[in-house]
């Protein structure tokens, strides 16, 4: 049994009430032969083994080529030596394991969920490491991946949804790499050529690169094999070089996008903390207040419960390598768009002048430390955390030191940090529908 | 190789690892369905109501969902936020859902609080206050939801329409958010009048999985609930679907890049009447055929082969409470036409009814089957998903252990006969949504081209 209730004996008296036993999770941790981080939790209670591997090659690293680091992550599973996507595909399927993959700004990943009976485990393992290490980028594969981007695009803009998020982005990174997201661009997509597929994944699908987390029904010297066996494939190659830092806006600004539409969309925010960041609690503590924690939030309180405003009303920090985005939003129909988003931007002003009072900051911590366990409550959740602890070199007892860390947040640390770091007068409102 | 993986799959299901599953019936007639799962110090309680939008009728539709809003707004004992505010500030995450056939709510909290859950949620079952102004207010959040939901996002509104079409009389012809203008014609006495015609004890079913004590809970939700008294619950007067003589064909525009087709053939479900399970299960097997899956045949052929469509797969619940559809979907590739994917997916159907599937496919499908079911087992609360959804539509809960069990005795022959007695052309309905520009010129194009194949 790995995962044990410790009792923790906290040394601030009046809260230890709250943290008296905190549910951990025994995290082994430590590095292949070619380098590759490996995160491991053992995990016997359902025949399952859960592995992630995330390399630093999310659309942060298109150097200009948009597009390129998601159609590298969508072609891994088209085909590895002889292997089409076909029999790479019924061969994980023929087994009932789920090979899965995806990617983002910062971090693309494959994973693989499987039973741990043996032989059906084993028959995954070189495939896996194979789909990782060594695509083939078949060419048709190349244009029909690349064609399927270019469809996904082109209703992007034609999605309210998307289109108010896609903006955002563009405007609060101007000339950064987060300004595009890992959708890509119509220019940069068309101008990808099998080479520029091939370069991309040499440069960043490496062992330096890379995390693997591993969870479920193995024991910790089985996972050092496996874990061997899964990177094998992977060159050693270099950490990728560090996100570029980001500058906040000169000055805020509201901008109109026209959207035929009965409900306009508002989005806003500025960019502002990164994963390791030193004001990471006080930020995340205080916007759960504010706009993060569902019905109880400030934000929903007045604009939804006070007000019928909206159905979602939210407001949150995106923690990416450099300055993620703090942002807020809702959707009301056209002609209470300009009202509300005018009370979004007042009650953040209110916010970071005034702070939280001391009622709503226990009942935070309470809620926070309180919903704990069900952060990590099944592998799948427990695989995701230790893939973004091992990505974003965060400390292996970070989800031990969890809700020490946010009992340990007061009122002035709250206010300090949102003063100083949300900049009310530099966010930047983006608007589509029908309101002006 | 294959039949050796198959049998040791079998064994894993059984593994005495998986803690069984307890039932108990109050005097009250609530059912309450405990799972013992202590693999973390939490919980999930889901209160099911059998009451959703196919209990509704023209004119009041989605008055299930907005009283699903209106249980957070205060009863005799609590202010209008008061329960989620309770729940937040013990550690817990809450919310409710509203489906065709059932209504929910649950909380995901740390074990040692269940006690306050079931005593909270025993309060708004009898004792929830409609305050007028909390009703103007509400109503108006669902508006904005359904905005948000459906009429921004085309390929929603034509689902929505698509069922309105393929159904003229069964109650799936209303959707669960409700038409517009039902929900703003709808008065505060609706949704109390439907709270007290159906928020009872005998018409709820409380879920519990995680690491709890089956006895505990019983004696909680004795405590609790026993003292709740009971309704007389009419059900709605049976609306079964008419036959349907031909085919239905509707054509929506809306703003949109590609477009969008929509096909359902008539189909049974368990609980139809005279359904045989064999068919039902081949049903499903057969779906997983075509669409479980990367190596599944609309990935191999559609997807991937000709190229016609870049998204397109299949949808059928064996587990619902009406008699409903088999959905076929797809968004085409650039340059191809709607009505090419029709053709595409017929000819998926016709090789389903003239050849058996082979053993591989056959052999895929249930290996899936059999690993979902154990994967299945990570999340508590699609456990406690799976329970209230059977019980909810009538159906015996024990049916998730014979699950496999039903679909492993599933033949290739089986599967071609479904194809061939239920996949008819005077059973099909088909929506195809457009991009507006189209508008003018498309039906000209969908009746040229309908024959004409891939044009790559």
């Amino acid at each position: 049994m790995s995962r044990v209730i410790k009792s923790v004996f906290s040394a601030i008296g009046v809260l230890a009430l709250l943290t008296q036993s905190v549910y951990a999770l025994d995290i082994e941790n430590w590095k292949t032969s070619n380098g590759v981080k490996v995160l491991f939790v053992e995990s016997h209670d359902l025949p399952i083994i859960d592995v992630r591997l995330a390399f630093k090659a999310g659309s942060s690293r298109d150097n200009g080529q948009f597009g390129v680091s998601r159609l590298v992550n969508a072609l891994l599973v088209e085909g590895t030596g002889d292997f089409s996507a076909i029999d790479i595909a019924e061969k994980f399927e023929s087994t009932g394991s789920e090979l899965g993959h995806s990617s983002l700004r910062d971090m693309a990943w494959v994973s693989l969920r499987s039973l741990s009976e043996k032989k059906l485990w084993e028959q995954n393992i070189d495939l896996f490491a194979r789909v990782a290490a060594l695509p083939s980028f078949p060419q048709d594969a190349i244009d029909r991946d690349r064609q399927s981007m270019l469809i996904s695009l082109s209703s992007r803009e034609k999605d309210i949804g998307e289109i108010v998020s896609d903006a955002f982005f563009k405007e609060i990174y101007p000339g950064h790499a987060y300004a595009i997201g890992q959708h890509g661009t119509v220019k940069g997509l068309t101008s990808i050529t099998k080479q520029h597929l091939i370069d991309f994944h040499a440069q960043y699908y490496v062992a330096r690169n890379a995390t693997l987390a591993i969870v479920g029904d193995l024991t910790l010297s089985q996972a050092k094999d496996y874990a061997e066996q899964l990177t094998r494939h992977l060159k050693e190659g270099d950490e990728a070089e560090p996100v570029k830092s980001i500058e906040l806006p000169a000055e805020g600004k509201v901008v109109n996008i026209p959207f035929k539409t009965s409900q306009t969309h508002i989005q806003m925010g500025i960019p502002v903390i990164s994963r390791k960041d030193p004001d990471y609690f006080p930020l995340y503590v205080g916007n759960h207040i504010l706009g993060g924690s569902g019905f109880s939030s400030r934000l929903m309180q007045e604009i939804r419960e006070n007000r019928g405003l909206s159905y979602s009303v939210y407001s949150y920090f995106i923690p990416m390598e450099k300055s993620g985005p703090f942002q807020m939003g809702l959707q009301t129909k056209n002609h209470q768009a300009i009202e509300a988003g005018e009370l979004l931007q007042t009650m953040l002003e209110d916010f970071i002048a005034g702070g939280a009072t001391a009622e709503e900051l226990e009942h935070a911590k309470k809620n926070i430390t309180g919903s704990f366990p069900l952060k990590i409550d099944s592998n799948k959740k427990i695989v995701e955390y230790l893939s973004l602890i091992g990505f974003y070199h965060l400390p292996k007892n970070y989800l031990d030191r969890f809700n020490e860390r946010v009992m340990e947040v007061t009122l002035d640390d709250i206010q300090d940090a949102f003063s100083r770091r949300i900049h009310a007068d530099k966010i930047i409102r983006i608007v589509v529908g029908e309101a002006s | 190789m294959k039949k050796t993986i198959l049998l040791v799959l079998s064994t894993l299901v059984a593994l005495p690892v998986f803690a069984k599953t307890e039932e108990m019936i109050l005097d009250n007639g609530m059912k309450i369905i405990v799972r013992e799962d202590h693999r973390a110090p939490v919980v999930v309680s889901q209160v099911w109501y059998r009451i959703g939008s196919t209990y509704e009728h023209d004119g009041i539709s989605g008055v299930s969902h907005a009283l699903e809003h209106m249980m957070f707004k205060g009863t005799k004992s609590l202010k209008p936020g008061e329960f989620s505010e309770i729940i937040a500030a013990n550690g817990g995450r809450e919310n409710a859902f509203t489906s065709r056939d059932y209504t929910a709510y649950f909380q995901r909290i740390a074990s040692d609080r269940l006690e306050l859950c079931l005593k909270l949620e025993a309060d708004r079952m009898r004792n929830v206050i409609f305050l007028p102004e909390e009703f103007k207010k509400e109503i108006a959040v669902v508006q904005e939801e359904r905005r948000w939901r459906v009429d921004n996002k085309p390929k929603s509104e034509l689902l929505e329409q698509f069922y309105a079409t393929a159904f003229l009389t069964s109650p799936l012809r209303i959707p669960t958010i409700g038409w517009m203008q039902d929900l703003k014609n709808m008065t505060m006495e609706d949704a109390d009048d439907w709270y007290r015609k159906w928020y009872a004890p005998n018409n709820a079913t409380l879920v519990v999985v995680g690491d709890v004590k089956s006895a505990d809970v019983f004696a909680l939700a004795n405590k609790y609930f026993a003292p709740l008294k009971s309704s007389v619950i009419e059900p709605p007067k049976p609306r079964p679907e008419i036959v349907q003589k031909g085919e239905r064909r509707i054509s929506m525009y809306g703003n949109t890049s590609s477009p969008y087709v929509l096909m359902g053939y008539k189909t049974p479900v368990l609980l139809s009447e005279g359904a045989d399970p064999k068919e039902i299960y081949a049903l499903d097997v057969l779906s997983g055929i075509l669409d479980g899956g990367e190596s599944a045949r609309i990935s191999k052929k559609m997807l991937r082969g000709d190229e016609i469509a870049v998204e397109a797969g299949t949808s059928y619940d064996p587990f619902d409470r009406l008699t409903g559809l088999f959905i076929f979907a797809a968004v085409p590739n650039k340059d191809v036409q709607p009505a090419q994917l029709e053709l595409a997916f017929k000819n998926e159907i016709k090789e389903l009814q003239q050849h058996a599937v082979s053993d591989e496919e056959l052999e895929r499908v249930k290996a899936q089957v059999i690993a979902g079911k154990v994967f299945g087992r990570d999340s508590t609360f699609n456990l406690g998903m799976q329970i209230g959804m059977l019980d909810s539509v009538g159906l015996d809960w024990r049916l998730l252990d014979n699950y496999v069990d039903e679909i492993r005795s599933i033949s290739a022959e089986d599967i071609k006969r479904v194809a061939q007695k239920y996949f008819h052309e005077n059973q099909l309905t088909v929506a195809t949504l457009w991009p507006e520009k189209e508008a003018a010129k498309k039906l000209s194009d969908s009746e040229n081209t309908a024959m004409t194949g891939k044009t790559k």
